[in-house]
């Protein structure tokens, strides 16, 4: 490909390096504009021409942002939250696709089309139901409420039936000839092998269980409750002239997810592929 | 399966597999027990899936049938609920704001993402950091980031007006705070999070598309263009279909981005069917009414996936 060097396709190859510099900037602005705005003094944030470098270097901003908001208890929430649906929804995700995949059993295709169609179905259709539902246990206005919405999802099924459809079914054949249970099988052959599935479906569940901010603005109601969308989103509303103050907590709200999401990458482009290429 | 007995075999008593009685119990009770061990896989999961997702889904359409509010009272009205959609006017807003976001998301989301796929399919020094660029806004929070596009937004001393002054004079959009320009913005930020998503499962669908199709069209003498109409995009329809129906779904529920963003407004300018019913169910207990919302969005978007695959399916065929 690169022995061929006419003029043209190199004017092209250089076009396409600065559509992609370019794009990449575009698409980090927003970003860039929010680690800059927390380090600024507050009147510094909107003027003209944009002051692109801070100066002075506003510091303090991270240190008063833990102060004015309650950050330790919404971080604590929604860890205790996003750890649990996570835990669940691998747990419980793995354990039935092996069930989809591997096992032969009459109401098995029909019972996995009802999860494929609630694909379609919003959650914003049924969240009354459910909203009344949870309530009469007395489940409203509890973290209780925000692990059962999301730990029983078909996402983890699908992706995760998805992965072990591509393990060979000769490994759990041999297993079963060996004497091995069904239970032995999925524990100790399939559970080892789909590792790189299973840290998909964690880091991809744990994201969005820390980005989820519709759940908790419907269920819980006070302040103690709080998970970090929801407090964020309120000091925004008390705080709606502190431009600087309202970025430091933004870049907090999304720093640990940033760190997650650099370290794991990998599971995380993974999963979405595998997940799309059957369709 | 009965093989056919011939002649005299029988009359010998060998040791046939003697038909079936003796064997059939042992194997009918294995197919019990496999069924009840695939069950016992997929229950922990399925419970917990047909309380809360199932059973919501089927008492929806009673609700809509009642005038449940909030004193708890639930009396039957049969259709009462959707004969009064018909005159609500906030309503048709919603829907026609749902249908106008929809209309555009779609189409921009597509084309934008496949470009970035294609983009970053051409093996570019760096394009493993811009994946992470590109994908990063989507594993982003909806609130951090709505605020800040709020900021960039700004009609007066926004980045984007200031940038925009530099070319374009007289008048400039207001964005957010402007009755025309709010949905465009709050489409602006939907595709820029949303696309790295979809850029993903269309860059997982290019690496299916067989390279000696390419190199074939490329000796018989198509550019790159004509390459890419009828090499890569052929290729590339189950892929195309399952990223068409996912953000057709995405964007008829759109919610979250919009109530952080400009809660509906201003006026009701960006109020989206989603929006209606979380103002009619829990800002006025009205669950009976907003859940005949819910029926309409509801069967909007089963309506368009079902026509999505019968589309799909003929031209499989």
């Amino acid at each position: 490909m690169t022995a061929r060097t006419s003029p043209f396709r190199r004017f092209g190859r250089v076009l396409l390096y600065v559509t992609m510099i370019v794009a990449a900037a575009g698409i980090m602005l927003p970003f860039a504009w929010m680690v800059i705005s927390s380090l600024k003094l507050n009147n510094q944030v909107f003027t003209a021409p944009v002051q692109w470098i801070p100066d002075p270097v506003q510091w303090s901003n991270y240190i008063d942002i833990w102060v004015k908001a309650d950050m330790v208890t919404w971080v604590r929430n929604t860890l205790v939250v996003s750890v649990a649906v996570t835990f669940l929804q691998v747990l419980t995700g793995s354990f039935a696709a092996y069930g989809f995949a591997k096992m032969r059993f009459p109401g098995r295709d029909v019972l996995f089309l009802l999860y494929i169609g609630t694909i379609a179905v919003p959650w914003q259709s049924y969240m009354i139901p459910q909203f009344q539902m949870l309530s009469s246990w007395g489940l409203n206005n509890t973290l209780w409420a925000i692990m059962l919405l999301q730990a029983f999802g078909a996402f983890g099924v699908f992706l995760m039936k998805q992965y072990y459809e591509s393990i060979p079914d000769s490994l759990s054949e041999a297993a079963r000839i060996d004497g091995l249970s069904e239970y032995g099988i999925w524990w100790r052959i399939i559970i080892p092998l789909s590792v790189p599935a299973l840290a998909s479906l964690t880091i991809i569940t744990f994201v969005q269980t820390w980005n989820d901010y519709l759940g908790p603005l419907i269920y819980l109601r006070e302040r103690p409750l709080w998970t970090i969308q929801l407090g964020l989103q309120s000091f925004i509303g008390e705080y709606n002239a502190e431009h600087a103050l309202i970025m430091t907590g933004s870049v907090l709200s999304v720093l640990p997810i940033a760190l997650i999401f650099l370290l794991g990458q990998r599971y995380f482009v993974q999963g979405i592929a595998t997940t799309g290429v059957k369709g | 399966m009965t093989t056919p007995v011939v002649g005299n075999q029988r009359t010998l008593g060998f040791s046939q597999p003697e038909p079936s009685r003796p064997l059939r119990k042992p194997r009918t009770s294995l197919k019990v027990r496999n069924a009840l061990i695939g069950w016992t896989f997929i229950l922990p999961n399925f419970l917990g899936f047909a309380v809360l997702t199932l059973t919501p889904v089927i008492t929806l359409f009673y609700m809509s049938l009642t005038n449940w509010n909030i004193f708890g009272t639930a009396e039957w009205v049969g259709l009462e609920n959707f004969a009064r959609l018909v005159g609500d006017k906030s309503f048709h807003i919603a829907l026609g704001n749902t249908l106008y976001y929809a209309a555009l998301h779609i189409p921009i989301t597509i084309i934008v993402s496949l470009a970035l796929a294609l983009l970053l399919n051409q093996k570019l020094r760096g394009a493993a950091f811009f994946r992470t660029v590109a994908f990063f806004p989507y594993i982003t929070s909806i609130v951090a980031v709505a605020v800040v596009w709020n900021m960039l937004f700004s009609p007066e001393f926004g980045p984007i007006n200031q940038f925009l002054g530099m070319f374009v004079g007289g008048d400039l959009p207001g964005w957010t705070v402007s009755k025309d320009w709010a949905m465009p913005a709050v489409i602006i930020v939907g595709t820029w999070k949303d696309m790295g998503y979809y850029m993903l499962l269309f860059l997982a669908g290019l690496q299916t598309v067989p390279t000696e199709l390419h190199e074939a069209a490329r000796i018989d003498g198509a550019g790159a263009w004509q390459r890419f109409w009828n090499v890569t995009l052929p290729c590339l329809r189950p892929t195309m279909f399952f990223v068409t129906v996912m953000v057709t779904i995405q964007s008829l529920k759109v919610f979250d981005l919009i109530l952080v963003m400009t809660d509906g407004g201003p006026g009701q300018a960006t109020l989206v069917l989603s929006q209606y019913i979380y103002q009619k169910g829990f800002e006025q207990f009205q669950f009976g009414y907003a859940s005949a919302i819910a029926v309409v969005l509801f069967l909007i978007c089963i309506l368009v996936t079902v026509v999505q695959f019968l589309y799909n399916k003929r031209r499989d065929a």
